[in-house]
């Protein structure tokens, strides 16, 4: 690496926000096409793809990663900015930056501090859920049979139990005398053998549409707290596209890459910087007031 | 414009006394400035007229008086050199400016560049990234190679030579939010790394420049784009995309 580090330099930071960043647009691609299927696809066909999603090992070692590139991302991003704010301990009385350059590009520490926010809070509510939380419902349909409406779960080897059948732990099973229980979240057990006989599905699709549809009081005090996470979820959007705005194309100037592919690529990360967030905010916005 | 031959302005100057003093802004009154005058020619009659009074004049950097030497520098109204584009400050007309203007007039704002005295700041900082690689090393026994005897492709020549049009002014880091002074230096290493004779040099020079460059304490650039613009001599962000380049290729031997 000759005298350089890799790491340390301006220039090497920039590279590495450049890699992260773009790595992070292939993410939002991948991430908005699982989503979209609350939109196109029915409740089991997205919970399979939540599945898949959290157990496939390829798919895993791409979460990594990503979990990686925004850590990475948005640390270098803050390094950058401490230093380029030392970098003019004294600022001017009166400057006009808007008659040279655009307010995304000037803003990207902030625009990116609010995404960062936002993923966060995004992850408590969705991500955490999937991975942790014992009291996930599991996905159950309903059938009509014999002219009589019947909850079932669907086992992820495609079999049906009904929802009366399995009690919601091994205590509730011998209580009642149910011959299946539900453990870790989403397992199928014996009651009597203690072993599992199957697997279910995660109900994150009715998470989602629980969660942007509550009518509940967010903090006790704002009625219908739905609509406020789906205008919430919304404003992100539009944070995002500012950041991708000006994000996308910098990040092959960073690298290096200013040629006659240029007006092409800043065309194309402009309908990027666009598409992408309101195809994701159209998703919220049409659980809350289309379902 | 102004329509008039002559404005009356007031000014908003910087003024500190010496690098260690704390400065603050001044306000002066100018009456009848010809709008024909330069900027400079205005400071120099503001000047005039603090000596009269048995003032301290404004001290600002100057020397060639015609856009080629990158000496004047000043933040003017929140601009680099000014509300003109393409210039430098002794290329700036009052006949930009209206009767009656509040005119700012700020040295450049860099960690980088500190103030050495009012409006006159000190840019060693660029020669010294410049000593650090920004030259190319010619024998000298006699045995040189006539410049015009290796072939230089045309397109190559003619950016190498947009690129050596820089007169190092520093507007680039003055305007740039980060102060950054990525354009300046991806101007002087992409004007050798163009040419087959700076080739030779090409590695150790990128290295060394940046590692210079961050020494001095510049920011790191965000492309924003303002330098570009504000550059005086139009200086194109594909140089520091060369740089970016360069560096990739350097920092990977
Ligand atoms: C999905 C999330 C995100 C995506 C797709 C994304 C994408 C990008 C891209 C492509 C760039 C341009 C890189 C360059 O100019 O070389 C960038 C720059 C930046 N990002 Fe993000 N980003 C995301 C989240 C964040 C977060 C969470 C932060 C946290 C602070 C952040 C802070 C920044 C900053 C400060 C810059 C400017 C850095 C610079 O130009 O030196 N971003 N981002
Ligand atoms: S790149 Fe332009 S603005 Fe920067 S020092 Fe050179 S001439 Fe001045
Ligand atoms: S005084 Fe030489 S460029 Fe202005």
């Amino acid at each position: 690496m000759a005298q350089s580090a890799l790491l340390k330099s301006s220039i090497a930071k920039k590279y590495w926000m450049a890699l992260t960043g773009l790595f992070l647009c292939l993410f939002l691609a991948g991430h908005l096409a699982g989503n979209l299927q609350l939109i196109f696809g029915d409740a089991l066909q997205f919970n399979q793809y939540a599945l898949f999603m959290t157990s496939n090992p390829a798919v895993k070692l791409l979460s990594y990663l990503t979990y990686f590139s925004i850590l990475f991302h948005a640390v270098d991003g803050i390094l950058l900015t401490i230093q380029n704010k030392k970098a003019r301990p004294i600022g001017y009385a009166k400057s006009n930056p808007a008659a040279n350059s655009g307010f995304a590009s000037r803003n990207m520490a902030v625009l990116g501090t609010l995404i960062l926010v936002f993923i966060v809070t995004h992850m408590v509510n969705f991500w955490a859920k999937m991975h942790f939380d014992k009291k996930m419902p599991v996905y159950a349909t309903t059938v009509e049979m014999m002219g009589q409406k019947q909850d079932l779960y669907v086992t992820t080897s495609g079999t049906y139990i009904p929802v009366t059948q399995v009690a919601k732990d091994s205590k509730e099973a011998e209580e009642i005398g149910a011959q299946l229980y539900i453990d870790h979240g989403k397992d199928f057990y014996n009651t009597q053998a203690k072993i599992k006989v199957g697997e279910g599905y995660k109900d994150l699709h009715k998470i989602t549409f629980d969660f942007f549809k509550s009518k509940a009081k967010l903090f006790g005090a704002i009625p219908n707290e739905g609509l406020v996470f789906t205008i919430l979820y919304v404003l992100c959007m539009g944070v995002l596209a500012f950041h991708l705005w000006h994000g996308f194309q910098s990040a092959f100037q960073s690298l290096g890459i200013n040629n006659k592919f240029t007006p092409a690529i800043k065309t194309f990360g402009k309908l990027f910087a666009v598409i992408v967030p309101i195809l994701f905010a159209i998703i919220p916005l049409y659980i809350h007031f289309v379902k | 414009m102004a329509s008039k031959k002559t404005i009356n302005i007031n000014l908003k100057i910087w003024r500190q006394k010496n690098a260690k003093e704390k400065g603050s802004m001044e306000t002066y009154k100018l009456d009848n400035v010809s709008t024909d005058s330069s900027f400079l020619e205005m400071l120099d009659q503001l000047n005039e007229q603090l000596v009269n009074e048995r003032k301290e004049p404004v001290a600002f950097d100057h020397d060639c008086r015609e856009g080629i030497c990158g000496m004047c520098s000043l933040y003017i109204n929140g601009r680099a050199h000014g509300p003109d584009t393409g210039i430098t400050t002794c290329q700036l007309h009052m006949r930009m400016f209206n009767d009656g203007d509040t005119i700012y007039v700020e040295p450049w704002r860099s960690k980088a560049f500190p103030v050495i005295k009012d409006l006159v700041v000190d840019r060693s900082a660029f020669d010294r990234i410049q000593q650090a690689g920004g030259f190319v090393s010619v024998n000298t026994s006699g045995r040189t190679i006539d410049a015009n005897a290796t072939p230089v492709p045309k397109t190559d020549a003619d950016k190498a030579f947009e690129a050596a049009a820089c007169i190092g002014c520093g507007a680039c880091v003055a305007t740039c939010k980060n102060g950054s002074a990525m354009l300046f230096v991806g101007a002087k290493v992409s004007q050798y790394a163009l040419l087959p004779q700076g080739r030779v040099e090409a590695t150790e020079r990128v290295l060394n420049m940046v590692r210079q460059m961050d020494e001095e304490g510049f920011g790191n650039c965000t492309n924003t784009g303002a330098c570009e613009i504000e550059c005086p001599k139009g200086i194109s962000l594909e140089n520091i995309a060369r740089m970016n380049r360069e560096y990739l290729k350097a920092s990977l031997k």
